[in-house]
């Protein structure tokens, strides 16, 4: 255990007893069930793979999952900046208690969110009756699942966004407006680009999220194969079908794709954070 | 351009940071508004900017009211403290930033922008950073680009706050120097801020000091120093000692000493108070005509002059600074009982001066 | 010219306006819908549903899940940050990563790969059910899937807390004689404690919640391995909308609470911090010079 140390040494006890502790619940709880998905993937050969994956049914699936994903998290980075900037920047009277809302998402469990938004837009309920005679269906639709990743994915970025914002020096604004620029030079020129990266980590949270998202889906989405069946559904009703090495596959090509996202993601902000240098 | 200062007050909620400043800014003047925080000096120069709107009086930007005058169409250079440089952009591109923010109409081509943004930092001796981005920047630096930010738009009046503030002592000394060239050079309308005396009567042509939202004194530098108008610019503006005493009709007594003053003539036995700098203070070992005398506590002997601090009878400390050669001659060690005379003292009554042993 | 980093009053009013009604349609709508479905058919109606012995298992069976979840976890997120935040080794990004990875996997996934792990026709899942212990569709398996999406909660608080909070006091605690014990009990855990209390509360309220990984893994059996949010969707499914939605309101209560607690361990968060955020600007301020 010493050669793990580091040569700076600590004068505080216990790190063999935390080490210890947190190293076997990790390998009990975390690196063996992924150690099981890694073998069972192994076993599986190329031919079973394609098999499994390759349905006209999965593949939509997948499609479904990641096109909503995205829309969503767009979505969240539109209105999760908008209310970000509010919180930040206006006054208005209850701000602490829509501050305190804001994190709803992350308490209420998924299967409560799904039930009531998919009652709030059933045909007949409070949002649903006002857009049915529209002809906006959202209820049983891809629609309804952009909806329910909406309501998932909003505070990551909320979250990530506002503290950037309430770090911005207001000299940067006022040496803008010194220099001539407008309100909407300085957002578009000054205030946007410095919450940029903590809009893009936000929203790679936001979306990384809506991929795997299962819970608050099923009940809006109506599940129907090849238009609204999301691929986390696929592994479940392959699970249900006894098809373990199907459902593996399916949730290999789910983590590829998250995957290589979030690595790309990654590549953008550490490009970013190099060009504008290390210091602040 | 010339700057004139109307009644200016401002209230930040119960605190009063300005109770009403008038000043008159000479065109290519180099002003320095020093004072301790709080005293309202920043707050002067963000009303000027039009960063900050008076709650009474006027601001004059070549005899022409500009109160009302958005801080876009000022034509203000402002520097921040904390430089307040665009992380995301470019040194040249924050150079740039004011120009290419211009209505179209006004705005010089690219190749233009391009051309004076070179220029200017080449001016602050930086054109070989133009791709860097700030926080590959030292302090220093930064500064100075800021500097040449705020120049681009060839603004009538530069502003600075707290300038050198952030800066360790070394570059601090060779940036005021730098600067105080550049002016030489464009002999634009500039004040900077500053709580720093030494860096006030260095750069500027003019110092005002600041106390409490009021101007206490406003002068040339060596005009101020040596004739401070008030306790607290004498005690601001560098280590004094303080001697109670009287003033009868121009005549000054502290204890057995006496000294006819030049002023005060009509003083009746008023409680006084003399402010005498270190170097002011000679040591003596003959106790005719001393101002006080006092044991030998401390010698410290670095530099070119030695200081040397005495206690008097009733604990109170004098420091006395006296060159090398004076010191030999004395021969004084610690535990020695000296006596001090003063070359130059400062003598304010104590009604008149209101807040008397002000500590800074 | 009131303000100068700030927009016109009528753009104020418009940004303001269009966030609020967009919270009010995304979030507080569905959180009223949930108490509204459950309550406006009556009292009556709501608490029998709550009292039916199936719903009662499924409270049961939720709380049993948490009792366990929660407590092992909170050993392992304290011990982790000690070890993370209070010392220097190799492979700490590593860890730190690793710790996070349960928070990246769809929770669907999570239950495959108990599945996969302890399933009926697997190596460990057969020798386990040989010696009598089912794991899978049953209630050992709900507990290590809940225990699993809810493994990095209490880290993730108490770990930034903590390398902000720096080494100092415990080291001085240390240097005046006190044992590890004590000073963990003495000097830590007073500072940590309202990271801490937020933690739990995050990891209780996930593990009551959870759905996805815990429905993949339980085998929806009735009044046996049904926990609360499973057996909200066996109702909803059955077109029971107030038994759903009165169980669902338990859920949204929780919520609620976890909400309140997070905002009063913000608030006390902040006045800890208020002191010594001034002291850190000075010090950033002196670091920033070249």
């Amino acid at each position: 255990m010493s050669t793990i140390l580091n040569l700076r040494h600590s004068v505080l006890p216990g790190f063999r007893l935390s080490f210890g502790i947190t190293l076997f619940w990790l390998a009990l709880i975390v690196l063996l069930p992924f150690a099981a998905l890694v073998y069972s993937t192994v076993g599986m050969g190329w031919d079973g793979f394609l098999a499994a994956v390759g349905s006209e049914r999965v593949m939509a699936s997948i499609r479904l999952s990641f096109a909503t994903a995205g829309l969503s998290a767009l979505i969240n980075l539109v209105f999760g900046f908008l209310v970000a900037w509010v919180l930040v920047r206006y006054p208005f009277p209850g701000k602490r208690l829509v501050d305190a809302l804001v994190d709803l998402p992350f308490a209420l469990p998924t299967a409560v969110a799904g039930i009531a938004l998919t009652t709030l837009y059933a045909p007949n309920g409070w949002i649903g009756q006002f857009l049915a005679p529209l002809g906006i269906k959202v209820a049983f639709t891809p629609l309804g699942i952009i909806v329910a990743l909406t309501f998932i994915g909003l505070p990551f970025v909320v979250r990530t966004v506002q503290p950037v914002l309430e770090d911005l020096e207001k000299e940067l604004e006022e040496a803008a407006t010194c220099l001539g620029a407008s309100r909407w030079d300085i957002f578009r020129r000054v205030i946007f680009p410095a919450t940029l990266p903590s809009l893009i980590t936000g929203g790679t949270m936001a979306f990384a999220r809506a991929t795997g998202e299962y819970g608050s889906v099923i009940f809006i989405a109506g599940n129907i194969p090849l238009v609204s069946e999301i691929a986390p559904l696929i592994i479940v009703s392959k699970l249900d079908q006894f098809d373990q090495q199907g459902a593996t596959a399916v949730a290999l090509v789910m983590l590829g794709i998250s995957f290589v996202f979030l690595l790309l993601i990654n590549l953008i902000q550490w490009w970013a954070a190099r060009r504008h240098g290390a210091g602040r | 351009m010339s700057i004139e200062i109307r009644n200016i007050r401002k209230q930040f909620g119960q605190f009063t940071a300005l109770d009403n400043v008038s000043l008159d800014i000479a065109a290519g003047e180099l002003l320095a508004l020093l004072g301790p925080s709080g005293c309202g000096k920043t707050t002067l120069l963000r009303i000027i900017a039009g960063l900050e709107k008076p709650d009474a009086g006027q601001v004059l930007f070549g005899g022409a009211d500009a109160t009302h005058t958005h801080v876009a169409e000022r034509q203000v250079g402002f520097v921040f403290q904390h430089y307040a440089l665009f992380r995301h952009m470019t040194v040249f591109d924050n150079v740039a930033f004011g120009l290419s923010v211009k209505p179209r109409r006004e705005r010089p081509s690219a190749e233009e922008i391009r051309e004076r943004v070179m220029k200017l930092l080449k001016m602050v001796q930086l054109d070989w950073l133009a791709d860097a981005y700030p926080g590959q920047l030292s302090g220093g630096q930064r500064q100075r680009i800021a500097l040449a930010r705020s120049l681009a738009v060839e603004p009538k009046v530069l502003l600075l706050d707290e300038p050198f503030g952030a800066l360790d002592a070394k570059v601090r000394k060779d940036l005021r120097r730098w600067l105080r060239e550049l002016h030489n050079d464009m002999h634009i309308t500039s004040v900077f801020v500053t709580h720093d005396q030494e860096e006030a009567l260095e750069v500027s042509d003019r110092v005002v000091v600041m106390d409490h939202g009021h101007i206490e004194q406003v002068g040339r530098p060596d005009d101020i120093y040596e004739h401070p108008a008030t306790p607290f610019v004498t005690q601001f503006l560098g280590d004094v000692n303080l001697f109670h005493g009287r003033v009868d009709a121009g005549q000054l007594t502290i204890g057995s000493y006496e000294q006819a003053l030049g002023q005060h003539q009509d003083a009746d036995g008023d409680a006084a108070v003399a402010y005498v700098r270190p170097h002011d203070l000679d040591l003596t070992l003959q106790a005719d005509g001393a101002l006080a005398q006092g044991r030998v506590e401390h010698i410290h002997a670095v530099g070119p002059v030695v200081r040397v601090e005495l206690q008097q009878a009733d604990g109170q400390t004098i420091e006395a600074a006296v060159s090398k050669e004076r010191f030999r001659a004395l021969g004084i060690v610690p535990g020695d009982t000296v006596y001090v005379t003063p070359r130059k003292l400062a003598v304010f009554l104590k009604d008149a001066a209101g807040q008397q042993d002000y500590v800074i | 010219m009131a303000n100068l980093t700030t927009e016109s009053r009528p753009v104020r009013y418009v940004l303001t306006a269009v966030a609020l009604v967009f919270l009010f349609l995304f979030l507080l709508l569905p959180l009223i819908g949930v108490f509204w479905e459950a309550l406006h058919k009556g009292w009556q109606l709501y608490l029998t549903a709550l009292v039916e012995p199936e719903a009662w298992s499924a409270i049961k069976l939720t709380l049993i899940s948490a009792a366990i979840a929660v407590p092992l976890n909170l050993v392992f997120g304290v011990s982790a940050a000690w070890a993370i935040a209070r010392f220097d080794f190799r492979g700490k990004s590593l860890l730190t990563t690793l710790i996070d990875l349960p928070f990246a996997v769809s929770p669907v996934v999570a239950g495959l790969m108990f599945i996969l792990l302890f399933g009926a026709n697997t190596a460990a899942g057969g020798w386990l059910q040989d010696h009598g212990l089912q794991v899978i569709f049953a209630v050992p398996g709900i507990v290590l899937a809940t225990v699993f999406v809810t493994f990095p909660f209490v880290a993730r608080e108490l770990i930034p807390l903590m390398q902000s909070q720096g080494a100092d006091e415990e080291q001085a605690a240390i240097v005046l004689g006190a044992s590890g014990w004590q000073t963990f009990r003495k000097v830590t855990l007073p500072n940590i404690k309202w990271g801490l209390l937020y933690g739990v509360i995050l990891t209780n309220a996930r593990a009551m919640g959870e759905f996805g990984a815990v429905s993949v893994v339980s085998g929806h059996i009735r009044g046996e391995t049904n926990t609360i949010p499973l057996h909200v969707e066996i109702l909803y499914n059955e077109y029971n909308f107030v038994g759903a939605f009165a169980c669902a309101s338990l859920l949204a209560l929780l919520a609620l609470v976890t909400l309140l607690v997070k905002s009063l361990v913000e608030w006390h968060l902040h006045r800890q911090q208020h002191a010594s955020t001034l002291r850190t600007a000075e010090a950033r301020l002196q670091a920033a010079q070249p």
